[in-house]
Formats: structure tokens, C-alpha cells, sequence
């Protein structure tokens, strides 16, 4: 029996201030994002065209500064990495069916929260459902593909430095050089 | 002029300058909340939530849903916050888009039909959300906060969602289209 008279914030999680930070990154999120552009459909479908190279751009960018400070505090022991486990059937098939719908739909789960701020109505009412719907219907399957399909070619939670026996500097400093350079040539080129 | 206000105005910056901003939340995110910025996973339990308030529950059962847990977490009221902030810069920038169905490139191939572009912005989500679960991330996730981890999975994630999108783009505007 629940006793209603105690408050259930009081029992269940005494501290929201994770939750609070959550909104927080969010928010500078959403914001970085609809100035960047990378909340319209015709910004992200650009790229995939590639007459629009923003969304490169910023994604580059953002993983060339990321990774240094992230590697910095890692070496610190300030956090642990949070790396997802992979395999083929995960990552070149699932990105496949992913890059199909991001194309379709032009926004991805990300921008498409930030196209919904943005105020656009196909995101809201045709695509939020979709994802929802799309993420339901894996949920419903996930038993039958866990086993199968998601575990061919399983390669567990490895990074490049790892997968290359080197030190992780050895991978941070070559990786965010060739970002750096692409991004160069980018410009260069005038994309 | 450009001042500090007006800089917040704008309604467009720097590709790099988002970029570096995003990657320096990358940095606060996993110094603060031990998280990288990551956003699909709450779809999914968006999705398990709502079977919950049909069926009574019955979502709970399901073994994904048990993996990923469905609770309002961190990650839901980081998406809730990409919302806002989203409306926030829109606003302050007069580029708060009313009433808007059909984006400007899609008419520009296909016209002005709000139902055909709900009804394919529909059938791609479908297709991207099943994907975003498959490969175990979406562009943030594996695109942005796996690969500046240098994590394989979300290396080879960013590059074929890139390779399936560009294909599938030039398929719809330079095939179909005509």
C-alpha cells in the first residue's frame, strides 16, 4: 500500500540536482544547435546532399574540442569514458536503416527536439511520433534480434587506442590533426 | 554593431563556433554529470511509457525496456532542455517558426502538401528511430559523444549513418523527385 501522505520526491530520489544539470546541458544544447542551424530540415538534408556543409562542420568541430578535454580529464582520473559496445550487425546495419530515416525525415532525435523548439510542425506532429513509434517497434523486437543480428561481428567497447595498442595520445593527437586539416580543406575548397 | 546582446540575437553563428561550444559541453557534461550528451534512448521510453498508460503496465515486462529502464531521467530532461533552449534562441532571434509544415528545400521538390510531408517525415522517423535502437545510439550519441571518445562502434555508427543518409538523400532529390 502506498501511503499517500508521504511526499514521493521524499522516498524515491532525495537528490534531483543530476536532473537539474541534465535540463541544464540541454538547454545550451538546444541553444548551440538552432544557432548553428542544425535545427532545419533544409541545414541537415543540405549536408547529406552535400551542397550544405554546416552539420559536418559543427559535428567535426565539436569532436575535435571534446576529445581533447575528454582525454585530458581522463588522463587526470576526473571520469571514466562511457563507450558503447558495438558489432557489425549493430553499427553498419542499424546506421544504415538510421542514415535511411535520417534522410527521410531530415532531423535526427537530437535536432529534431531542437526543430521542435524551433517551432517546426512537420518535426512535432510527423516525426516526434515516428521515433517514438520506430523506437517501439525495436523494443517489441529486441528479443528476436538480440541474439541474432545484433551480436554478428560483436566487437565489444573498444576505442581506436585500445583497438591499436597505443597510447591514447598516440590516437587523440593524429585523430584531431586530420579533423583539424579536413576542416581546412573544407573551407579551402569553398564547401 | 556587434555587442554581447546582439550576439545572442543573431540568428545564425559560426558552424566552428557551435562546434567548440558543443565540445566544451561534452567536457562539463562528463565532468558534472559523469554523461555523454546522448538523446535516443529517450524516445524509446517515450515509447514504453506510453504502452504503460495503454495497457496498463504491460511495457515493463518487455525486455528492452527493463535494459534501458523506464524512468524520467538525466538524459529525458537533457532532450526537454534541447526543447527549450532550441525555442529560447529562436525566439530571442525572431526565427520562432509559426505555422510552418513543409520545410523550404523539401517543397521546393516536392510542393507545399502538408499531409505528404507529415506522412513521409512520419515514415522516416519510424525507419530512424528503429535504426537509432539497432545501432545503439543517433548522431549525438555515437555521431558526436562516441566518436571524441574514440569509441569503434560509434566510428563506424557515424560513418554509415553518413553513408545511408547521403545515398538516401540523392535517391529522394535527384531520382525520385523527377
Amino acid at each position: 500500500m502506498k501511503n499517500k501522505n508521504i511526499e514521493p520526491h521524499i522516498k524515491e530520489d532525495p537528490d534531483r540536482r543530476p536532473l537539474f544539470f541534465g535540463l541544464g546541458f540541454g538547454i545550451l544544447f538546444g541553444f548551440l544547435l538552432h544557432k548553428g542551424g542544425a535545427t532545419k530540415y533544409d541545414v541537415i538534408v543540405g549536408q547529406l546532399l552535400l551542397t550544405d556543409f554546416t552539420v559536418l562542420k559543427i559535428m567535426l568541430s565539436a569532436v575535435a574540442t571534446g576529445m581533447i578535454g575528454i582525454y585530458f580529464m581522463k588522463s587526470m582520473g576526473w571520469i571514466k569514458l562511457s563507450i558503447k559496445s558495438g558489432s557489425v550487425g549493430k553499427n553498419v546495419i542499424g546506421a544504415l536503416i538510421f542514415g535511411v530515416g535520417f534522410a527521410i525525415l531530415g532531423y535526427c532525435p537530437g535536432t529534431i527536439a531542437g526543430a521542435i523548439g524551433n517551432g517546426y510542425l512537420d518535426a512535432i506532429v510527423g516525426g516526434m511520433a515516428g521515433i517514438v513509434l520506430g523506437t517501439w517497434i525495436f523494443a517489441v523486437t529486441y528479443s528476436k534480434l538480440k541474439n541474432g543480428i545484433l551480436k554478428k561481428g560483436d566487437f565489444g567497447d573498444i576505442t581506436l587506442p585500445r583497438l591499436l595498442k597505443v597510447n591514447d595520445w598516440a590516437a587523440v593527437v593524429p585523430a584531431v590533426t586530420l579533423i583539424v586539416l579536413l576542416l581546412f580543406w573544407f573551407e579551402s575548397v569553398g564547401l | 554593431m556587434e555587442t554581447i546582446a546582439s550576439v545572442f540575437t543573431d540568428a545564425r553563428w559560426s558552424p566552428y563556433a557551435v562546434g567548440i561550444g558543443i565540445g566544451l559541453l561534452s567536457w562539463l557534461s562528463f565532468l558534472i554529470s559523469g554523461k555523454p550528451i546522448a538523446t535516443s534512448t529517450t524516445f524509446a521510453r517515450a515509447g514504453g511509457l506510453i504502452e504503460n498508460l495503454i495497457t496498463g503496465g504491460k511495457a515493463k515486462r518487455r525486455p528492452y525496456y527493463k535494459k534501458i529502464k523506464l524512468n524520467l531521467n538525466w538524459q529525458w530532461m537533457l532532450v526537454m532542455g534541447v526543447v527549450a533552449g532550441a525555442f529560447l534562441s529562436a525566439i530571442i532571434s525572431g526565427d520562432l517558426q509559426v505555422g510552418v509544415w513543409v520545410p523550404s528545400l523539401w517543397a521546393s521538390a516536392f510542393g507545399d502538401s502538408a499531409i505528404l510531408r507529415v506522412i513521409v517525415a512520419l515514415t522516416g522517423g519510424v525507419i530512424l528511430g528503429f535504426g537509432a535502437r539497432f545501432a545503439g545510439g543517433c548522431t549525438s550519441g555515437h555521431g558526436i559523444s562516441g566518436t571524441l571518445q574514440l569509441a569503434v562502434s560509434s566510428w563506424v555508427s557515424a560513418i554509415f549513418f553518413f553513408i545511408g543518409g547521403i545515398i538516401t538523400a540523392h535517391l529522394i532529390f535527384h531520382v525520385f523527385a523527377y
